[in-house]
């Protein structure tokens, strides 16, 4: 039998039928669905008199539109257009029999951040979910991916999804990392170095020793981001740490299932000698605290550069980094920084879970955010928040001065109502810089939480290295 | 879903690299429910100042473009969220066909299940169609989805790839789950072979 990759293994190991031609149906252990993606999908499977094939298999939880603030058990703290999305998913939750965490369960979150906290997603599985940050569960060793809502409503009546095989890419981080750098590092970096289409066409397996010395929810953050390099979704391959944190989680299994799970899980890796179509390899002392200063996840440098010019690109990217710059309001030549902010944003599906705060924390104990800076942390679910209570990072952010909040999606694409006003500068550690997005006029500079945390402080962008 | 045969149509440039689905239909037009009614708000915020006046210089509100039905664009079109509110809104404006060098995986996809048809064209055949819709209305782009071929205002014409089993679809307006459900019993077959193998899930 000729080797095979990971995701060899995990697509083989879920075709339910193929075509002559190779489309094939690929089945999908688990359906997370959000209230956003989803209205139409569920009005379709009505129109057409459909059900949902494996409730089971199905979780659903509102987190775009909720509000994060501590009154938001308040009807009013929402929008008229964001209340009937949440209720419509309440009612088809309710309707379709699904797995639900409403908006008043302690269990509710981004939905990226809940499958893996309450064992739904595990290695071996395929995951989808409306939302492109899916690859996020990707770090389990689980084929994860982001779709539209036409494919929800057939993954909803079919528990399939018509797919094509994608090529494989092997993205190797060797050795070890430097002090100060982060997985977030280390995704951005990867972004910076392919682009944004770098890994179309591509499913991604990150390997190698900075890899494998990621927790889980390191690992989480760089394949969360396999989306904004392009790729349909990131694989990391499972082992003693994964397994350590499946273990125990309410949906994971228990007893002689769980010794047959991890058996199983223990044969999910790429063989020796199987082929990749393409090959990147990064050293991981040479990736340092990044931060992006354009309107793509791809327009990554090192915090010690400065702002580049349009004409240090080619082709298409000059316009756009032009147009980018404009947008960002920097003049070429300016170190980064020198880059003043005036908002800072932790959390998201990419950095708002309990190591991530933890990151944060660290670097603010017993410091103040700079006076008239706007800063907030948004715990990526409801046990975050209760967890980073309880380890006493909660009041380290108060008493910096950061809002405090209750979780969901919040500014990371400004759904609800933390938006940036235009002309508004902020440190995010989101996945998106895009101009709008997280409000219009709105401009975003990418980052680990740790540097996010250290431009609190200093109120710009600042070399986290230099603060610790 | 609607069929897509062949176009004949005004095509509007859009050089940009990386346009995303943020800045196709920006997250406020996420709250609709419905499908219906998004061309309203395609790019709004670059076709349209706060006060929801035009802003002129933008391609979709130059006399010339306003009833485009091509879009030929700039590299990796469609990055980012998955929102299949991108193709809703593409469509609704009545843009059938977005030709570029590359779009982002799931935009791509989210196009076929809405009757618009995403076309590949090497760089250099991208930028005659480019030079080519800048011409204005008077250029028209033919498209036929039957013979994969594009068709320029010059007669020039190029050849494209598509997935047959995508074209097949597109040519005749199928629904992707009443085909799939007609292999309901090997969806049966691997459930109960799965629920054996791999009881956990």
């Amino acid at each position: 039998m000729s080797p095979k990759t990971l995701y060899d293994k995990i697509w083989d190991a879920h075709v339910a039928h193929e075509a002559d031609d190779g489309t094939c149906l690929l089945y999908i252990d688990r359906h997370l669905v959000h209230e956003v993606t989803s209205p139409q999908a569920f009005e379709g499977l009505r129109m057409a008199g459909r059900t949902v094939r494996k409730p089971e298999q199905t979780i659903a939880v509102p987190d775009h539109n909720v509000p994060t603030t501590l009154d938001r058990a308040n009807a009013e703290t929402m929008t008229e257009d964001s209340r009937i999305q949440v209720a419509a998913l309440d009612k088809n939750a309710k309707d379709f029999g699904l797995h639900y965490y409403p908006v008043s369960d302690v269990r509710q979150g981004i939905v990226h951040i809940v499958g893996p906290e309450q064992g739904w997603t595990l290695p071996g599985m395929t995951v989808v979910c409306g939302d492109s940050h899916t690859a996020t569960h990707g770090a389990f060793g689980a084929l994860a991916h982001g779709i539209g809502t036409s494919e929800v409503e057939h993954v909803l009546a079919t528990q399939t999804l018509i797919q094509k095989k994608s090529k494989n890419m092997k993205v190797e981080i060797t050795g070890k990392l430097r002090p100060g750098v982060t997985a977030k590092d280390i995704t951005l970096t990867v972004i910076g170095e392919t682009g944004t289409a770098g890994g179309t066409g591509y499913v991604i397996e990150y390997c190698g020793e900075a890899i494998r010395d990621l927790s889980m929810e390191g690992r989480m953050t760089v394949c969360n981001m396999a989306i904004e390099g392009g790729a349909r979704a990131g694989l990391i391959a499972p082992d003693e740490k994964t397994f350590a944190y499946c273990e125990g989680r309410p949906h994971a299994p228990k007893g002689a299932e769980w010794d047959a799970a991890v058996t199983y899980w223990k044969t999910l890796f790429t063989d020796e000698g199987a082929h990749f179509d393409k090959v990147i390899t990064i050293r991981g002392e040479d990736i340092a605290p990044v931060v992006t200063w354009g309107t793509s996840p791809e327009d990554v440098l090192p915090i010690t550069a400065k702002v580049p010019s349009s004409t240090d690109f080619e082709g298409g990217k000059v316009g756009a980094a032009q147009r980018s710059l404009d947008y960002m309001d920097l003049t070429p030549g300016t170190p980064l920084s020198e880059i003043e902010i005036d908002t800072v944003f932790i959390g998201s599906c990419t950095n708002g879970r309990i190591e991530d705060l933890r990151a944060a924390a660290e670097i603010l104990k017993g410091k103040k955010k700079k006076d008239g800076l706007r800063a907030m942390v948004v715990p990526g679910s409801g046990l975050v928040r209760a967890q980073a209570e309880e380890e006493g990072l909660a009041d380290i952010f108060k008493e910096a001065g950061f809002e405090w909040r209750l979780a969901g999606c919040s500014m990371c694409l400004a759904m609800n109502p933390d938006q940036l006003k235009p002309g508004e500068r902020c440190a995010a550690t989101s996945n998106r810089n895009f101009e709008g997005r997280q409000g219009r006029g709105g401009r975003t500079h990418l980052m680990s939480p740790a540097m996010a945390a250290a431009a609190a402080i200093t109120g710009k962008l600042t070399d986290v290295r230099e603060l610790s | 879903m609607e069929k897509f045969t062949t176009l004949s149509g005004i095509a509007a440039p859009m050089p940009l690299v990386n346009v995303d689905t943020d800045m196709i239909i920006p997250k406020q037009f996420l709250k609709t429910i419905k499908r219906s009614g998004l061309g309203a708000n395609l790019f709004d915020e670059m076709r349209f100042n706060l006060d929801g006046t035009e802003i002129a210089d933008f391609i979709l509100n130059q006399p010339a473009y306003r009833d485009a039905q091509i879009l030929v664009a700039g590299d990796n079109f469609g990055c980012g969220s998955s929102r299949e509110r991108a193709p809703w809104a593409i469509a609704d404006f009545g843009i059938r066909c977005v030709i570029s060098t590359s779009f982002a995986d799931i935009f791509y996809n989210n196009c076929f299940k809405n009757g618009i048809l995403p076309i590949v064209l090497p760089e250099d055949q991208r930028d005659a169609a480019m030079k080519d819709a800048e011409k204005g209305a008077n250029a028209r782009i033919e498209v036929d989805l039957e013979t994969q071929t594009v068709t320029l205002s010059d007669g020039t014409c190029y050849a494209f790839e598509v997935d047959a089993f995508k074209k097949h679809c597109l040519l005749n307006g199928l629904d992707d789950i009443g085909l799939t459900m007609e292999k309901v019993t090997a969806i049966d077959t691997f459930e109960a072979t799965s629920a054996a193998s791999r009881p956990w899930i």
